[in-house]
């Protein structure tokens, strides 16, 4: 059953549209993840979950009822904002309770949940201290905790850990991963962050100037992106996109790559992923992820079918389990991610494994996939 | 050498160069003070005299009818004066907080009184409220003949017009100050609350006022201490009267010191109204550089 329905909504702001025409359903118990960059109306469309904000068009239905026209309070929905919004002047006791206070729930349920959920996110000792008393990790639990003590049943989170320092990123990561494996409901998560979308999600939708680019499981984003914008969205570091001219020979397609130095090397297409056909002697944008070019192995060798080039190592970055090398190939720099031990020097040239069966494909105007 | 004498100077330049102001301050604000305090104590009449008397010019003051209404009229003004221009200042803030309309011009209509002196304020009030000039032959001639607005001349009623034209003056300001405190609260508090389910008063009662508290305390202290100097505002709409019945200690201490020639009462009275703001003062720069300290 879906928790969550979101259909065809637009939105706009006097004459700025902020949001054309989004359509995203939610099954219940499932974690969506809304991701893109700064300013594509993430925010926007979670305040119209909320209620916070009125859509121009569309409908919005939360479990079986049409929402459009209910008040925040009645959406049986919690926030979790980016700013924590703590009540500055209540203590944290009274923070927990006061949503339940406005619903006139009887005072010894209330304290029940205030001590369920202050323990389940062990903030039991900060009760009798106020927000500005806290520290960002201790005011993010407790956002997270007002939200839980009202039991909705729609989450959503607008950007909750990017006030935070790296490492409690991370730890709060998995945290609220745990806690939604525990409790189990349905979440609508906003970051811009693509790690914390991979990492969270059980969906993304992925989202560029009020559109949704894509709305899949992490691994089809990752593996099939729908256009350019979300393959190179998605990935760290970023997927590598080249232009190159296709080649066909006796029913094979084929890239002629530029290698430097004027010379070229033809990479071979595997024949169950070549759309390329209308496109021999045109040039298309291929897109590789750095994990697809790897140092030249033996085993690769016998898999690889000859997808072997041999470039100029430019500049080198150690990240401790893979050092990743940065090479020209069609005149673009390309970041290749190799075993530490293989890695060559800046100036030494290099043999690389081409792992064709993920390459994609891109128009080289519009950017869609091919 | 040289340059040790315009090291010297240097050094010494901003010292001089506060010295004339630091001076003046010491004479004339300070040491007039202790003037003051001194001629209090003696039976100064037009001109100062020198030989300590005691207390007995307090003593006097403290008998006098005429101070207790002074008294008495600053503590209805003055309670009176904070109450009204904070509930009508926080009112006109949180109505001009709702992104209504041409809120700029809205704002710069409620602050301009604050642009006037109190004498100009206090002298279109005498007019306005001046039964055979203003609003009650307004009335007369709109056909309301039984309408009667004489609390200007009523000696019972007169210090509520000081009030009156006390709060047109300073709302606009104390609205100012608090629209600025509720801009400063962050949106998402109130969007947090919306979510939580409370309505907007209960979001006004429980969240936003309490947590304009600071916005509360600096509107008293600012409020309080334009009450206990009010002068020029009694002088211009009232002159203190009917009779002696809207005086306050300020125009007290001058209508003696000045115009019956009793220096040395005056001066008692300069006295107590000097320990009164003291007393005020004092415990908010204690609070105010104690938090300072704090941040
Ligand atoms: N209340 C508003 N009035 C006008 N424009 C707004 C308003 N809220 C957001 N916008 C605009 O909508 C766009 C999307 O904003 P937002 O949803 O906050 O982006 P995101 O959360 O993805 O960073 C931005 O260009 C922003 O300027
Ligand atoms: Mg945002």
């Amino acid at each position: 059953m879906a928790a969550l329905k979101i259909e065809n909504i637009y939105k706009k702001f006097g004459s700025v549209e902020v949001l054309k025409g989004i359509s995203l359903d939610v099954a219940s118990g499932e974690f969506l993840v809304l991701v893109g960059p700064s300013g594509c109306g993430k925010s926007t469309l979670l305040n119209l979950i909320a209620g916070l904000e009125t859509v121009s068009a569309g409908s919005i239905m939360i479990g079986d009822r049409v929402v459009n026209d209910i008040s925040p309070k009645d959406r049986d929905i919690a926030m979790v904002f980016q700013s924590y919004a703590l009540y500055p002047n209540m203590n944290i006791r009274k923070n927990l309770s006061f949503g339940l206070e406005t619903r006139k729930m009887p005072k010894a349920q209330i304290q029940e949940i205030v001590q369920k959920v202050s323990t389940l996110l062990q903030i039991q000792n900060l009760l009798d201290r106020k927000p500005s008393e806290l520290s960002g990790g201790q005011r993010q639990r407790v956002a997270m905790g007002r939200a839980l003590a009202r039991n909705p049943k729609v989450f959503l989170f607008d950007e909750p850990l990017s006030n935070l320092d790296a490492k409690l990123r991370v730890e709060m990561r998995t945290e609220i991963k745990r806690l939604h494996q525990r409790i189990n409901t349905t979440i609508v998560y906003v970051t811009h962050d693509q790690i914390e979308a991979m990492t969270m999600a059980d969906r993304i939708a992925i989202m560029k100037d009020g559109i949704v680019q894509q709305f899949d499981t992490p691994e089809n984003v990752y593996d099939n992106p729908s256009n350019r914008f979300v393959a190179g969205f998605i990935g760290s570091p970023s997927m590598n996109f080249m232009p190159a001219k296709v080649g066909i020979d006796a029913g094979q397609a084929f890239l002629i790559m530029d290698t430097g130095n004027g010379r070229s090397h033809k990479l071979t297409v595997p024949r169950e992923i070549s759309p390329l056909a209308p496109w021999n002697d045109r040039e298309v944008i291929f897109g590789i992820r750095p994990e697809q070019i790897t140092e030249d192995t033996k085993r690769s060798r016998e898999t690889g079918k000859n997808n072997i080039i041999n470039c100029e190592v430019q500049v080198v970055e150690p990240t401790g389990p893979d050092t990743l090398v940065f090479i020209q190939l069609n005149g673009v720099e390309v970041t290749c991610r190799v075993h530490p031990a293989a890695a060559r020097r800046p100036g030494e040239t290099m043999a690389l494994q081409v792992d064709m069966s993920k390459a994609i494909f891109f128009h080289p105007e519009t950017g869609e996939r091919i | 050498m040289m340059k040790s004498i315009a090291d010297k100077l240097e050094r010494q330049l901003p010292r001089l160069v506060l010295a004339p102001t630091v001076l003046a301050i010491m004479v004339f604000v300070y040491g007039f003070i202790l003037w003051t305090a001194w001629v209090s104590f003696t039976n100064s009449t037009l001109l100062p005299k020198y030989e300590f008397q005691g207390f007995f010019q307090y003593v006097k003051l403290f008998g006098n009818d005429r101070w207790w209404v002074a008294c008495q009229n600053l503590a209805i003004f003055g309670s009176l004066f904070i109450f009204i221009c904070i509930a009508l200042g926080l009112l006109l803030a949180i109505l001009l907080d709702q992104r209504i309309r041409c809120e700029g011009a809205i704002r710069a209509v409620y602050l301009y009184p604050m642009a006037l002196s109190f004498i100009v304020t206090g002298t279109a009030w005498k007019w306005m409220l001046n039964p055979s000039l203003g609003l009650e032959r307004l009335m007369h001639q709109f056909g309301f003949t039984g309408f009667t607005f004489d609390w200007l001349v009523n000696s019972e009623m007169s210090i509520y017009t000081v009030v009156i034209a006390g709060v047109w003056q300073s709302t606009g300001f104390v609205m100012a100050m608090f629209l600025a405190g509720l801009r400063g609260i962050d949106d998402a508090i109130i969007q947090a609350a919306q979510v939580d389910g409370a309505g907007l008063p209960r979001i006004y009662r429980c969240i936003i006022i309490p947590s304009l508290r600071p916005v509360f305390f600096s509107s008293i202290i600012i409020l309080s201490h334009i009450a206990i100097k009010s002068f020029d505002l009694v002088v211009a709409l009232t002159s203190g009267g009917p009779g002696y019945s809207s005086d306050l200690p300020a125009t007290f201490m001058y209508a003696f010191a000045f115009n019956r020639n009793r220096l040395g009462f005056g001066a008692a009275s300069a006295m107590v109204m000097f320990g009164a703001v003291m007393g005020i003062i004092v415990p908010y720069l204690y609070s105010e550089l104690r938090g300072k300290k704090h941040a």
